[in-house]
């Protein structure tokens, strides 16, 4: 007798359900987390592809406490809500000895707490927000933070390129530049230069010449554009057709070959800062993009660089604290000093962010390349 | 008493002894089951709370996602401001009795925002038919979306975090249970045969003497409001709200419950929201066993393509959602007690 | 004098916004003429008419020299013309063959069930393409190949007018025409109109319904894809998501110049393309997504029909 259809859609559910991972082995379970699919997906594909990277050479190296690293990805699909649940599936399921991840703020911010309730260590190699780290002790970050970067980019522009007048242009449906557009602001007051005024626009615009006919009419000595650079190429694009001469500074959200692929030349002439340059001499940093351009055949953006680090360094404290425990492994991400990654020497402060160099990064004919590297 | 109403005690007594004795040995052993399972109370709380709408009363609302917003954010900020005063909570804790009672009252608060909502976008907009209504109450959630986008007491882009995790399986599975029963009550009263006729002939309806408008905006409050205490559910058990948590697509997930599980059906609905939420899960698991041909494995990985393909296919070969109009389970039912 | 400059140009670039809005609106108020459904995947084909475009350019790159010239001249403007021209041509062929074949697989089986389930599959088509193209081509933005040189047009003091918003606008009107063209003066245009008025009548009239509405995807399809190519010109970065947004704000435009009727949706198109930019003048760019909403609701309270929309009295 035909079975209903429905008692059939059952009976697969029960079955995938009872295929969830059991396996035995004898690893140490790191949980990744990040946005494999979705609107995001541009950015986390990459940052999974670094973190890889990294388990691998540290699984080649030699094992840890006698174990390899087992690295479990996670997509959150770019849909809030599903982050919190992979962190609680990392924690009873995988029983994971430390978390890496999420890549955006927004993301880590519904993880880390479960992870501070858990006690296993949660490192973000991407998440900028200041708030995150003040979650709980067991909440680390290996990139920079929001204000640093706004420093840095006001700073810049006002020791190098001596500018006084600036407008700022933010992208109000992303943290990130929100967060950035504070930090300038209040550099820019407090050194006796102005924001003359800001302009907003939101993530999927792809018409910016009404907010840059504004740009042009206030001949502003630079402006600063703390986005991503899906909108920023435009941004450059249409500014330069517009006539608009001043440079634009942004931030690490630039990164990508995309944004001189997609603004041609108007992409000249402009500066952003960021966690790593492909082009930096340093040979560690050389190295990298030789290994991870005969892997993946492209060159590795900043996503892919940080979340080489933050995987290495986790992985490293994991194999410096001798053992799983939550505590011990806190303990040897705090200790952390000096660790030589790509994106620079990173050394964790008291409130578990990652003290590190900056570089700032002019793009000339094309070419992203670095002018100066800033140290905090 | 009536036999309806003695089952919805019998019913939350059920859940409240279950969250009573097993509340905290599975919420800390199998932490993960734990929050599959609250998604599936807020989905189950979305999806027949729709289907009162699209199913029961045949408008379609492609908003949802909108009243949940509203929600969400309601009960987030009546925690986060007045919790402390009311309630003594400070960050989140305090004794039991005093988060319950803040749990109440904040999911109260939000479900009666998100009905006045409801009813601000029902009255003038329910003179509108099929299409026309589901392009408005669309654009009602991108509204919404917009409209916190821009708040910035609520977070704007940066999200809101909120204070105590008070969602548990008594708070969840008590407002399904509730849920489930006003609107099967409200379905199978006198007064609710109204819905019925407005969906199944509107100009017949009218020419009875039954004023359609009241039924629709009827229904589309109290859809709006179990909305707003599912957004109240999510908000205090994720902790952090983003507005694009409560976009377009959003919506478009309940509205595939609520057709998969066959419109107007409460428990083929309520079977399809346990489905779907199970289901990406699921597929979650099986991405990471050997099970799978490594050829298939990136199948799995895009899982988006794996979904949009079923919900075509299951629309082409089964319209009237998996399970139909419940008839098929009221058979296998009666079966099963025959047997 | 400066305010009127202002305001003329955000006229301007409002237009060409409003262009491309209108082109693909086109497309649902054709499909909702005739089939009375919204075609939610008809943004996700304006998606792939940009795609088309930049996986065609490189193949006659050479032979039309695209991205060599950095002005119109007298001698190069025909040539230029003709490789965009054809390159717009091919991507309309390739997403009208699309339009007719998802229309053919995923519609006409469902013809005869309630409108929602039409709009399930449509959703599930949208989502197919988008993950489809994520999957295929990545979800980086890429960067759309220069067909026609973009610049500031001389000799209008002021008001700055790009190449490629002139070429929005221009081409929109052209295919306006040829639009009005095919449904007033051809067969197979009468039998559209037939087919939206009484589809039973029309069919006892000896219309192949099937094949109308093949046409009808054809033509809708075409359309989006040249909105697709052209807005791509204007701003040359492509994402599998782009379709999104502007597929509903169209919608919007369809419903508001009165769904079913041709010119309509391309008035509604340039009024929500003009009333976006000036929002964003004015000082809210953030509202921007939300203003497109906030008037079709006001829009349909006080008539429902839309603007030039006609008033169907409901049969018993």
């Amino acid at each position: 007798m035909a079975k209903p259809i429905w008692m059939r859609v059952c009976l697969g559910v029960l079955i995938l359900l009872s295929l969830a991972p059991h396996d035995a082995h004898a690893e140490i379970k790191i949980g990744a987390v990040t946005c494999l699919t979705g609107a995001l997906s541009t950015f986390g594909v990459s940052s999974i592809e670094g973190a890889k990277m990294a388990v691998e050479e540290i699984n080649a190296g030699g094992a840890t406490l006698g174990q390899s690293i087992q690295l479990i990805v996670e997509d959150n699909g770019s849909k809030a809500g599903e982050t919190a649940t992979i962190v609680r599936k990392f924690i009873s399921q995988d029983k994971v000895a430390a978390i890496l991840g999420d890549l955006t703020s927004s993301a880590t911010m519904e993880g880390a707490p479960l992870a501070q309730a858990a006690k296993i260590p949660l490192l973000t190699p991407s998440a900028t927000n200041v708030a995150i780290t003040r979650i709980g002790d067991y909440i680390f970050r290996s990139c920079f933070v929001d204000p640093f970067t706004g420093k840095i980019m006001a700073k810049f522009a006002l020791d190098h390129l001596k500018a006084h007048q600036a407008i700022v242009m933010t992208d109000v449906k992303q943290d990130y530049s929100v967060g950035l557009t504070e930090a300038i602001v209040h550099y820019f007051d407090q050194n006796g230069a102005r924001v003359s005024n800001t302009f907003s626009y939101s993530s999927g615009d792809t018409d910016f010449r009404t907010q840059l006919t504004g740009v042009r009419t206030a001949h502003p000595d630079i402006v600063f554009l703390p986005g991503y650079y899906t909108e920023a190429a435009l941004i450059l694009l249409q500014a330069r057709q517009l006539g608009i001469k001043c440079p634009f500074v942004g931030g690490e959200g630039w990164d990508s070959p995309t944004l001189v692929q997609v603004a041609g030349k108007a992409a000249d002439g402009n500066y952003y800062t960021d966690h790593f340059s492909a082009t930096d001499p340093d040979p560690r940093v050389q190295k990298f993009v030789q290994i991870y351009r005969a892997k993946y055949s492209t060159i590795p953006d900043a996503l892919a660089a940080l979340w080489y680090d933050g995987a290495r360094l986790l992985a490293l404290a994991v194999q410096r604290a001798g053992s799983t425990d939550g505590s011990k492994i806190r303990d040897a991400l705090a200790a952390t000093r000096d660790f030589d990654g790509v994106t620079g020497r990173i050394s964790i402060d008291e409130n578990r962010n990652a003290a590190k160099p900056g570089v700032i990064l002019k793009i000339e004919n094309g070419q992203p390349e670095m002018v100066q590297r800033v140290i905090p | 008493m009536s036999r309806s109403l003695l089952n919805l005690v019998f019913a939350l007594v059920l859940c409240a002894s279950i969250s009573f004795f097993g509340e905290n040995f599975i919420a800390s052993n199998f932490a993960y089951y734990y929050d599959i399972l609250i998604s599936i109370g807020v989905n189950i709380i979305l999806a027949t709370s729709l289907n009162l709408v699209n199913g029961y009363t045949g408008q379609f609302s492609l908003g949802h996602a909108g009243f949940m917003a509203v929600g969400a954010y309601a009960s987030a900020s009546w925690s986060n401001h007045l919790d402390p005063i009311i309630f003594g909570i400070v960050n989140g804790s305090g004794n039991p009795v005093a988060t319950n009672a803040a749990m109440f009252v904040s999911m109260l608060f939000a479900g009666a925002m998100a009905a006045i909502a409801g009813f601000a976008v029902g009255v003038p907009s329910l003179r509108l038919k099929g299409d026309y209504l589901a392009i408005v109450t669309l654009g009602f959630g991108e509204i919404i979306r917009v409209a916190i986008l821009n708040l910035d007491f609520l977070g704007a882009s940066r999200g809101l975090s909120v204070p105590g995790t008070y969602t548990n399986l008594f708070w969840t599975y008590g407002s399904v249970v509730l849920c489930i029963y006003v609107v099967l009550s409200l379905v199978h009263s006198t007064y609710g045969r109204g819905f019925l006729t407005v969906r199944d002939d509107e100009v017949a309806a009218e020419a009875m003497g039954i004023n359609t408008t009241k039924y629709k905006v009827a229904a589309f409050v109290v859809a709006a409001f179990f909305a707003g205490v599912a957004g109240a559910l999510y908000a205090h058990f994720k902790a952090f709200l983003t507005p694009e948590g409560f976009n377009f697509f959003r919506s478009v997930d309940v509205v595939v419950i609520v057709i998969l599980g066959g419109m107007g059906s409460t428990i083929g609905v309520v079977f399809a929201a346990v489905l779907l939420t199970i289901l990406p899960e699921a597929l979650r698991g099986l991405a990471h066993t050997e099970f799978v041909p490594a050829a298939y494995q990136v199948l799995l990985e895009n899982r988006l393509i794996l979904y949009s393909l079923l919900l075509i296919i299951l629309m082409l070969t089964r319209p009237q959602g998996l399970f139909g109009d419940g008839t098929a389970f009221k058979k296998w039912l009666g079966r099963s007690r025959a047997d | 004098m400066d305010k009127l400059i202002e305001v003329l140009q955000q006229l301007v670039n409002g237009v060409s916004l409003g262009s491309i809005y209108a082109l693909i609106a086109l497309g649902y108020t054709m499909v909702y003429g005739v089939l009375r459904f919204i075609n939610f995947a008809h943004g996700d084909i304006y998606m792939l008419g940009a795609y088309s475009g930049f996986l065609l350019a490189p193949l006659f790159a050479h032979t039309f020299k695209f991205g060599e010239f950095d002005t119109f001249t007298p001698e190069n403007t025909l040539f230029i013309l003709s490789g965009a021209g054809l390159i717009m041509v091919l991507s309309m062929m390739i997403c009208a063959t699309i339009g007719v074949l998802i229309e053919r697989i995923a519609y006409r089986p469902l013809r005869e069930r309630p409108r929602l389930n039409v709009l399930i599959t449509a959703i599930g088509v949208s989502l197919f393409l988008q993950n489809m193209t994520q999957y295929r081509l990545g979800a980086d933005p890429k960067a759309f190949p220069q067909l026609i040189p973009v610049y500031v047009i001389e000799g209008l003091g002021n008001l700055t007018i790009l190449t490629s918003q002139l070429a929005i606008i221009v081409a929109t009107i052209i295919l306006l025409i040829i639009l009005r063209f095919v449904v007033m003066k051809t067969k197979i245009g009468l039998a559209m109109r037939a087919l939206s008025f009484n589809p039973t009548a029309c069919s006892i009239m000896g219309v192949n319904n099937d094949v109308v509405i093949s046409f009808t995807f054809a033509l809708g399809s075409a359309l989006a894809a040249a909105a697709g190519i052209l807005v791509s010109m204007d701003s040359p970065s492509i994402n599998p998501l782009m379709g999104n947004l502007p597929g509903i704000k169209a919608f919007v435009a369809a419903v508001l110049g009165g769904i079913g009727n041709i010119s309509g949706a391309a008035l509604g198109g340039l009024i929500i393309g003009i009333l976006e930019t000036f929002v964003v003048a004015i000082g809210f760019p953030q509202w921007r997504d939300g203003i497109a909403f906030a008037v079709l609701i006001v829009i349909l309270l006080f008539k429902p029909t839309g603007i030039l929309g006609r008033v169907e009295r409901e049969k018993v």
